[in-house]
């Protein structure tokens, strides 16, 4: 895909570089790359992830400076923060909006692989590093949300290392190794800290790994046929840098919108309360972007197939390479695949909701009883598990799909926009 | 070449008998040694000295007015001392031991005190929840003992888990009557 570089370093001192460190040659070749033209806004995501890691790993590093990773002192240097530093408030907003703002991001990025079949061959690896990243962006989200040292960072962190403790015969000894003590203190506050500011850049490492991956194998794309030939793609810059900087703004303007106007709308109004190890709030939820996992966790009544069931739910997504048995990737072309894939988005949206509710709450009342949350949760997590383990290996195998286009340019040829045709001037008789 | 008296890398003849010997040897060693380093850098995220050192304490449990609780802060959890009603402990006594997923007479959660004879009145208590940890409420539930508000776990007036996904009863702390009103925890 990637083909011989095409660069030709201009002038004595380029050529001297580019057979030293032909670091020029990289980005010239990236600024090239064959791109499919038909790619739509889905496929900006990436560039925006890229943008959300920077701007997480800066304000990160700036709060860093301010903030104090002591129980006595976390929770009022984060007030700090937003009242004394200048421009703390702005700097710990975007950090706190700019971790939604990137799960938000991710998901669409995620969605997008899901239905246009980005995980398929050749592309299996590229989507497990895709996975790994989704795994520390998970971990790396947890351990910052502790830090301000709230009552959800406090009680939140005491949940998650108590998945640990279900762990048989060794759980106690493992979580209690995790904690640095018999609960969550100041050892647990101190280690969080030192992992939130690692994981980052284990993420910028992956995404170095996944950039690579993808110029290996080229982009997907709408239709899910492969790139033939030469008018089928178009170089990186200037199609596909415009592009992503216009979905870019568009993405800035929702960030700006939730950071200048509702901070604090994506949060939790108990995180403004100081940790207390004596009194958990009357109701624990995790931030928007854990809800769907969290009302898996909680769809059976075992703790530690609980853990697990919550486990598999982020394992099956690096086997669905493998799951998934049809051969044609975009669903476009999968006319029943398309309305399951469109029934697991509506789920995922339900887990969620799910996750935020009580569970034994009604979800949907229907005169005294209805179904509660815990009901809903259940049988949405069934689905969840349902559409990779089952519908998507068994359809993939009776289903007619669609005749697809030759390819990309034939594609454009058949149903995009044409030209009009040239009006030819009849000279007046 | 042979000529110059150098013999090229390819060009070497391995006994691979001694070699195996040699490779094995030197990898056993090796992974020795870099257990022996690996090992500091996992200990070190364990209970430290301090920590462990902050082990025990103790409660003057004569305070504690009938249907009241108290929360005392132990090794960084709260336990739960419990002066028990008339009515709280015959309900704990009264329950068929088969209704329990995690079995236990109310007597088995009691400690004797200074004089060998159970205080049925004082129950202790981690007052941690056995599935994730949070800090259950008292007097609620349905079974009129504690409440998980987390994930809705139910305990009995003898802290046994009834109904929910929390695996245990709630832990009884290792603990003893230093005399009737002062019990050392830890």
């Amino acid at each position: 895909m990637a083909g011989p570089s095409t660069y030709e370093p201009k002038g004595a001192v380029m050529r001297w570089m580019d057979t030293r460190l032909p670091i020029v040659r990289m980005g010239a070749d990236f600024m090239t790359f064959p791109t499919p033209r038909n790619l739509n806004y889905w496929w900006t995501f990436g560039g925006i992830l890229l943008l959300c890691l920077m701007i997480q790993i800066v304000t990160g590093v700036i709060l860093g400076m301010h903030y104090v990773a002591h129980i006595d002192h976390a929770f009022d240097s984060v007030q700090r923060i937003r009242r004394d530093v200048p421009y703390g408030w702005l700097m710990q907003s975007a950090h706190a909006v700019g971790a939604s703002m990137f799960f938000l991001a991710v998901y669409m990025h995620m969605f997008r692989a899901l239905y246009y079949g980005s995980y398929k061959a050749p592309r299996e690896v590229l989507w497990i590093i895709g996975c790994l990243i989704y795994l520390v962006m998970m971990a790396t989200a947890f351990l910052g949300y502790t830090l301000p040292w709230g009552q959800m960072s406090f009680w939140g962190a005491t949940v998650i290392t108590g998945f640990f403790g279900a762990v048989p015969v060794v759980g106690e000894g493992l979580q209690q190794w995790l904690l640095g003590g018999y609960a969550v203190d100041n050892a647990t506050l101190n280690r969080f800290y030192s992992l939130h500011y690692l994981l980052p850049f284990i993420i910028a490492a992956l995404s170095g790994l996944h950039v690579w991956a993808l110029h290996v194998t080229g982009s997907s794309n709408p239709i899910g046929v492969s790139s033939k030939v030469k008018t089928d793609t178009l170089p990186f810059h200037p199609y596909f840098t415009v592009k992503d900087m216009f979905a870019v703004t568009v993405f800035l303007i929702i960030f700006a919108f939730f950071l200048f106007y509702l901070p604090d709308a994506l949060g939790h109004a108990d995180n403004y309360i100081k940790a207390d190890p004596l009194k958990t709030p009357p109701h624990i939820v995790p931030e928007w972007y854990f809800l769907p996992f969290y009302a898996i966790l909680r769809a059976v009544p075992d703790k530690l197939a609980g853990i697990l069931l919550m486990l598999g739910a982020i394992a099956v997504l690096f086997v669905l390479p493998w799951l998934d048995t049809s051969r044609v990737r975009s669903m476009r072309f999968r006319p029943i695949a398309r309305w399951f894939f469109f029934f697991f988005v509506i789920f995922c949206f339900i887990l969620g909701w799910c996750g935020a509710g009580v569970p034994d709450d009604y979800a949907i009342k229907i005169g005294d009883g209805g179904i509660t949350f815990y009901r809903l949760g259940q049988i949405s997590t069934l689905y969840y598990f349902a559409y990779f383990i089952v519908i998507l290996p068994i359809l993939g195998l009776i289903e007619d799909p669609v005749e697809r286009p030759a390819s990309i340019t034939q594609a454009i040829l058949d149903y995009g926009d044409k030209p009009e045709p040239e009006k030819v001037l009849v000279p007046a008789e | 070449m042979a000529e110059i008296g150098l013999i090229h890398h390819d060009d070497i003849v391995e006994d691979d008998g001694k070699r195996d010997f040699i490779f094995l040897l030197a990898g056993a060693a090796g992974a020795v040694g870099a257990a022996s380093i690996v090992w500091p850098l996992v200990a070190q995220m364990g209970k430290a000295a301090d920590t462990l050192a902050l082990g025990s304490i103790e409660i003057d449990i004569g305070q504690i007015a009938e249907g009241e609780q108290l929360k005392v802060l132990w090794r960084g959890a709260p336990v739960f001392v419990r002066h028990r009603t008339a009515a709280e402990i015959a309900e704990a006594e009264s329950v068929n031991l088969a209704d329990l997923p995690d079995p236990a007479t109310d007597a088995d959660r009691l400690v004797p005190g200074p004089d060998g004879a159970l205080k049925p009145e004082y129950l202790v208590q981690v007052g941690v929840c056995t599935h994730f940890g949070c800090v259950p409420v008292g007097e609620a539930g349905d079974y009129d003992g504690w409440y998980c508000p987390c994930h809705g776990s139910h305990y009995d007036t003898s802290g046994r888990i009834r109904k929910g996904p929390a695996p245990r009863n709630l832990d009884v702390p290792p603990y003893e009557y230093l005399s009737d009103t002062v019990i050392k925890v830890g």
